[in-house]
């Protein structure tokens, strides 16, 4: 029953029992075994409170971008070209909201509910990917997204697969199958446009130039700057640090951009032969805190129309919500 | 009004204004629904993941968009989760086995070797 944490009309079965409330050295030490030991977490297991704390937070946040990432793509859906895409973008999209309704649930079980996580989501409190914050202004902006912020994001998701918790890592298996779909169609569009008429070639170019930032910042600040992660890779929440996932993104996907005759913009961008890393340079970091703290192009848009839809929405869950009941006319 | 967004749909909203708190209320996303997937006809109903939703009728149906739109399937159960009654996660232990159950085992009954022992002594 992995998705049954939290049931508003029954009392909360994953609620932390007062023995949870403080982390107990023994078993805490036992569940630190468990962990090193290769065993899932599973909903109702006894967890440190920071364990579920940090989870909440990642799985809460990883299912608010499959939901606002749906918006800059959801854009292009009227205007793709030809009936195939069109057919490809639709699926994709209602992919990630299923996606995002699957990681809703891998959160729920560790007892906080949807609306909370949703009214989070729209006061700000909350974040979600900070890609998502940037516009798609042509078509070749949603071959980039779909070939390279899915490569970047199945990266992040195949590593968070093998993590400790349970119900987060069956969704991620899910998604991940379904991933591979949303690269290979985003990589047959990014191809189709590489190897086309010279319009189409400098759209996709221009599109990547105005994406590799985003793109670079995805993997999130160096290791060398970000704290207190040790202890969430021990307990199997991190399964790899931001600087690897970003080698690892560049080192299977920037010989796919080069060998299509395009280039990136980054001049210092090569593999180091020697130590067999690559080697880039820094992006911008400041713009990155600024873009995630509400200074992007399109932060307020996502949550204005993410708000829209709640609002516009409500009736029509209430109606459902008690079927039998019909609006009478006053009869004077 | 225009909210100058390159999506045309987004610039047909009234989009509210900034920093617009907007509540979503406790409950008002319905009640948890605990999915089952039947792959072929006489399999198993399988439990796949959950749904919301305000009632069974519409949890099927959300449960048929969220895990048939791929792989083969010919049926789908829903309850709701509430309904289930469980086991406490913490009574694990009584699950535990004797080892010793070779009494319920066709193994457990050496029969050959006794009629081969019978023979023998003939």
């Amino acid at each position: 029953m992995y998705g049954g944490g939290y049931i508003f009309d029954e009392p909360n079965r994953n609620q932390l029992r007062e023995e949870q409330q403080h982390d107990e050295p023994e078993k805490l030490a036992a569940f630190e075994a468990r962990i090193a030991n290769g065993e899932k977490i599973e909903p109702g297991d006894w967890m440190p409170a920071e364990y579920r704390r940090q989870l909440i937070r990642l799985i809460e946040q990883h299912a608010h971008s499959e939901i606002i990432g749906a918006l800059p793509e959801g854009t292009w859906i009227t205007r793709a070209p030809g009936f195939k895409r069109k057919l490809a973008l639709i699926a994709k999209v209602q992919d990630e909201i299923g996606h995002g309704q699957l990681l809703y649930n891998a959160a729920e079980t560790l007892g906080k509910s949807r609306e909370a996580m949703i009214n989070d989501l729209l006061s700000g409190k909350s974040k979600y990917s900070n890609v998502f914050n940037y516009p798609a202004e042509t078509w070749a902006d949603v071959a980039v997204i779909g070939f390279l912020i899915d490569a970047a994001a199945i990266v992040n998701q195949v590593a968070n697969a093998k993590g400790s918790y349970g119900p987060y890592c069956r969704a991620l298996e899910r998604i991940c199958y379904e991933e591979s779909f949303h690269l290979k169609q985003g990589h047959d569009a990014f191809i189709e446009l590489a190897t086309g008429t010279p319009a189409q070639k400098q759209m996709l170019q221009d599109a990547l130039n105005r994406w590799w930032q985003p793109i670079m910042h995805f993997f999130g600040p160096p290791d060398k700057s970000s704290s207190h992660s040790e202890k969430l890779m021990q307990w199997k929440v991190k399964m790899a640090s931001n600087d690897d996932m970003r080698n690892q993104f560049l080192e299977s996907y920037v010989p796919k951009i080069w060998e299509l005759g395009l280039t990136l913009p980054d001049p210092v961008l090569r593999k180091n032969t020697a130590t067999g890393r690559w080697e880039y340079s820094d992006p911008d970091w400041d713009e990155f805190f600024r873009v995630i703290n509400g200074g992007g192009p399109c932060n307020m848009e996502r949550l204005q129309v993410r708000k829209w839809a709640e609002e516009r929405g409500r009736w029509v869950r209430k109606a459902l919500m008690k079927p039998m009941e019909k609006r009478v006319l006053p009869v004077a | 009004m225009s909210n100058d967004s390159l999506d045309p749909r987004v610039n047909r909203l009234k989009l509210g204004e900034a920093g617009e708190v907007v509540k979503v209320e406790e409950g008002e996303n319905w009640n948890i629904y605990e999915v089952f997937h039947q792959e072929k006809r006489g399999a198993h109903h399988e439990h796949v993941g959950c749904v919301h939703a305000p009632d069974p009728q519409l949890a099927l149906v959300f449960a048929k968009e969220q895990f048939a739109r791929r792989k083969k399937c010919v049926n789908l159960w829903v309850v709701k989760s509430a309904d289930i009654l469980a086991f406490d996660v913490e009574d694990e232990d009584m699950f535990a086995n004797n080892m010793e159950k070779t009494y319920r085992d066709a193994s457990g009954f050496k029969v050959m070797e006794k009629i081969n022992k019978f023979k023998q002594s003939k």
